[in-house]
């Protein structure tokens, strides 16, 4: 097979020593880690390897030799890079070289010990370890496959990204230390860390301590009995912001859990959280400081009683055409009158609710408001909330309205069933024939024809009233559909892809 | 070296073929160019629109929109529409990348595997209403040794005829039969 060495792309400037890596045998390739300088003692070498083999339980060997000479090539030297050859005995033993500033290099193998000496072709690979180190390619996670095929079918190439990234004890020294050892490789311009984020992971321990303890009190005390009262527990189901604390208590709680993230989907999952959690506070935060100021607050509060005001009118001057003749429509006279100044009482005793409470709004809104800053999706899940309290009355017309016409078409259905001589076996859950007697049949007949021509009018009153809780529900399936993608939307994911698309294989 | 053929729509294109070493070659195939011609009669179109709104509306805005509009549009399309050149490389033993250049630099690439190719070969296709060949890579199936579990096309946006893609065809093989009468182990 054809012979390839890859070779990390910031070794190329290195002076001359011995080639550091990882033999791969079953596909002819040899990974090249780093380049180990003169002088050395070749006991040491072997003992720094071994070292470093148990602890990453990476195969790393010396490889060959690379020469770099800037003057002009010196024979000795190359004498004395076969010599190592026999030292460290490789096969096969690799050596590149370069010559000055030319752009060619020179790469051939020794061969001592093999059958058949042919020319083999060398492919190189020019590999930017850095990158190579921070990516981390990922196996597809496909269940269903059985894991001896897996195992055949894993990528070859994975083993070249798994040497480099298991490898990370051998980057710690450097040529610039004092030690016995001296190597270049892709931290030789210096070890590469971030104060910040090592301060920060630093910090994130105790942080970490503390938010978990919070957490625990606060969900003791959210768990406790006094809060799961019936009347209480259902307010709190209904309401959608409470549910939506929910949720963000359960994210905290994944984030600050002391375990490690297991695997890379967690880890995933956890970053995506907190991300999304920063941004909602951050959102939140900037939504409540606009509020805020101007006194915001008291023209939203100023402008609530009258926009109900015009509702409650709009929905009276519906009521008054729907009493009339809705679209030429000719409606029972008593039935129409009955309906429609029922919920015409209805609509002023809210009225009178909202305007008792008038006094008071600038004061909720302005508590309320302040709640924003737990998040965007709060403040959004608080708007949601308001809207179905205001719109609560269209809501109570729907359920009359649809309470009525359930009622009257089950009646219908069954004196059907009677006009014709049958009738429903609850036991049997089928239709049966049934004998009826004939004051029964003659009082079943008038019900069903009195109810057959009140159809219309409840029915059109049924068709209003549910178009206008449809309006309702869908601007609140809006709101939440806002709410649902703020919350899963894996910003993390997507600004890694952008900016740092090598870690995401 | 470098020769001309045509495209599936007649426009010339060109092949170019370097063999770099015994196992490793790359074919770069150059897409026709932007016509200066489509350019304006596009750009013609949509000003004239524009102007045919403003002199409607009486609202400039709309001109300077038509502008922006053009722009843009002509940005968007060499980024990320016009392909400039597709190209080859086949390393025996390591892989195959697939290159796509853009007319406005971007590159994109795709690697498969050695492992993972199982052949190369050219196909035909019903296309509207034409009969075209192109050439494709069928991917391994890693459960069924006999079967294909993908079928990768190349040189989409180009289309050779047949006598292009022969070319090709030939180039490719002769590197892969080489890693079948290798043995596997060394």
């Amino acid at each position: 097979m054809v012979l390839k060495v890859f070779f990390p792309s910031c070794c190329s400037w290195a002076d001359s020593g011995i080639v550091v890596g990882r033999w791969v045998p079953e596909q002819s390739s040899a990974v090249v880690l780093a380049v180990l300088h003169f002088p050395f003692i070749p006991a040491q070498v072997r003992q720094y390897l071994s070292q470093v083999q148990r602890v990453t339980g990476v195969s790393v060997a010396v490889l060959g030799s690379w020469s770099n000479s800037r003057e002009e090539k010196e024979e000795r030297l190359s004498e004395f890079l076969e010599d190592l050859g026999t030292i460290f005995s490789h096969e096969p033993w690799i050596q590149i070289s370069k010559e000055g500033d030319s752009k060619f290099w020179s790469c051939s193998t020794l061969q001592t010990h093999s059958k058949n000496p042919k020319k083999e072709e060398i492919i190189l690979v020019y590999y930017d370890q850095r990158k190579v180190m921070l990516s981390h390619l990922h196996p597809p996670l496909d269940a269903a496959a059985c894991p001896e095929h897996r195992a055949g079918a894993a990528s070859k190439l994975s083993a070249i990204f798994d040497t480099v990234g298991k490898s990370k004890i051998l980057f710690m020294t450097d040529r610039y230390d004092d030690g016995p050892i001296k190597m270049t490789h892709w931290q030789s311009d210096g070890v590469e860390a971030s104060i910040i984020v090592e301060l920060m992971k630093q910090a994130s321990v105790p942080a970490c301590m503390l938010l978990s303890c919070l957490l625990w009190l606060i969900s003791g005390l959210c768990q406790s009995r006094v809060l799961k009262v019936w009347p209480l527990s259902f307010l709190w189901s209904k309401l959608s912001t409470c549910e939506q604390l929910g949720h963000r208590l359960q994210h905290l709680q994944a984030i600050s859990s002391s375990t490690k993230a297991q695997n890379h989907t967690q880890l995933m999952r956890k970053a995506n959280i907190f991300v999304s959690l920063l941004i909602d506070v951050a959102l939140g935060i900037l939504l409540m400081s606009w509020l805020y100021r101007k006194n915001r607050i008291g023209h939203l509060a100023d402008t609530l009683i009258p926009v109900a005001d015009h509702v409650a009118e709009e929905l009276q001057d519906l009521l008054q055409w729907l009493m009339g003749a809705p679209a030429g429509l000719k409606m029972n006279r008593a039935l129409d009158q009955v309906l429609g100044r029922f919920f015409l009482y209805h609509i002023h005793l809210w009225i009178s609710y909202i305007h008792l409470l008038s006094p008071f709004i600038e004061m909720i809104l302005w508590y309320v408001g302040l709640s924003a800053c737990l998040g965007l999706t709060v403040a959004l899940c608080i708007l949601s909330d308001i809207i179905a309290l205001l719109t609560f009355h269209i809501y109570c017309f729907y359920v009359y309205g649809a309470r009525l016409y359930c009622l009257k078409i089950c009646g219908l259905a069954s004196l059907w069933r009677l006009f014709r001589g049958k009738k429903w076996n609850v036991l049997r859950q089928r239709v049966d024939s049934c004998s009826y007697d004939l004051d029964q049949l003659f009082i079943g007949t008038l019900l069903f024809t009195i109810l057959l021509f009140l159809l219309p009018t409840t029915a059109l009153y049924y068709l209003v009233f549910t178009l206008l809780r449809l309006l309702v529900v869908v601007v609140q399936g809006l709101i939440h559909l806002l709410v649902d993608l703020i919350d899963s939307l894996p910003l993390y994911s997507i600004i890694l892809r952008l900016c740092r698309s090598y870690r995401l294989a | 070296e470098e020769r001309g053929y045509r495209s599936a729509s007649g426009a010339p294109i060109t092949l170019r073929r370097r063999q770099h070493s015994a196992s490793c070659r790359e074919l770069t195939v150059r897409c026709p160019r932007l016509q200066l011609r489509s350019l304006s009669a596009v750009t013609s179109a949509v000003w004239l629109a524009a102007y045919g709104l403003f002199v409607l509306s009486e609202n400039s805005m709309v001109l300077s929109a038509a502008i922006f509009i053009t722009l843009v549009g002509l940005i968007v399309y060499l980024h990320f529409v016009k392909i400039d050149q597709e190209s080859l490389l086949v390393i025996g033993s390591l892989g195959i990348q697939v290159t796509s250049s853009y007319a406005s630099g971007k590159e994109s690439t795709t690697f498969i595997e050695m492992g993972q190719v199982k052949d190369v070969v050219i196909n035909e296709a019903i296309y509207m209403q034409k009969v075209i060949y192109y050439l494709c890579i069928l991917l391994q199936d890693p459960g069924d040794p006999q079967g294909v579990s993908e079928v990768v096309p190349l040189f989409q946006s180009s289309k050779p005829r047949l006598d292009c893609l022969i070319e090709v065809y030939k180039s490719c093989q002769e590197i892969l039969e080489q890693r079948k009468t290798t043995p596997q182990s060394s």
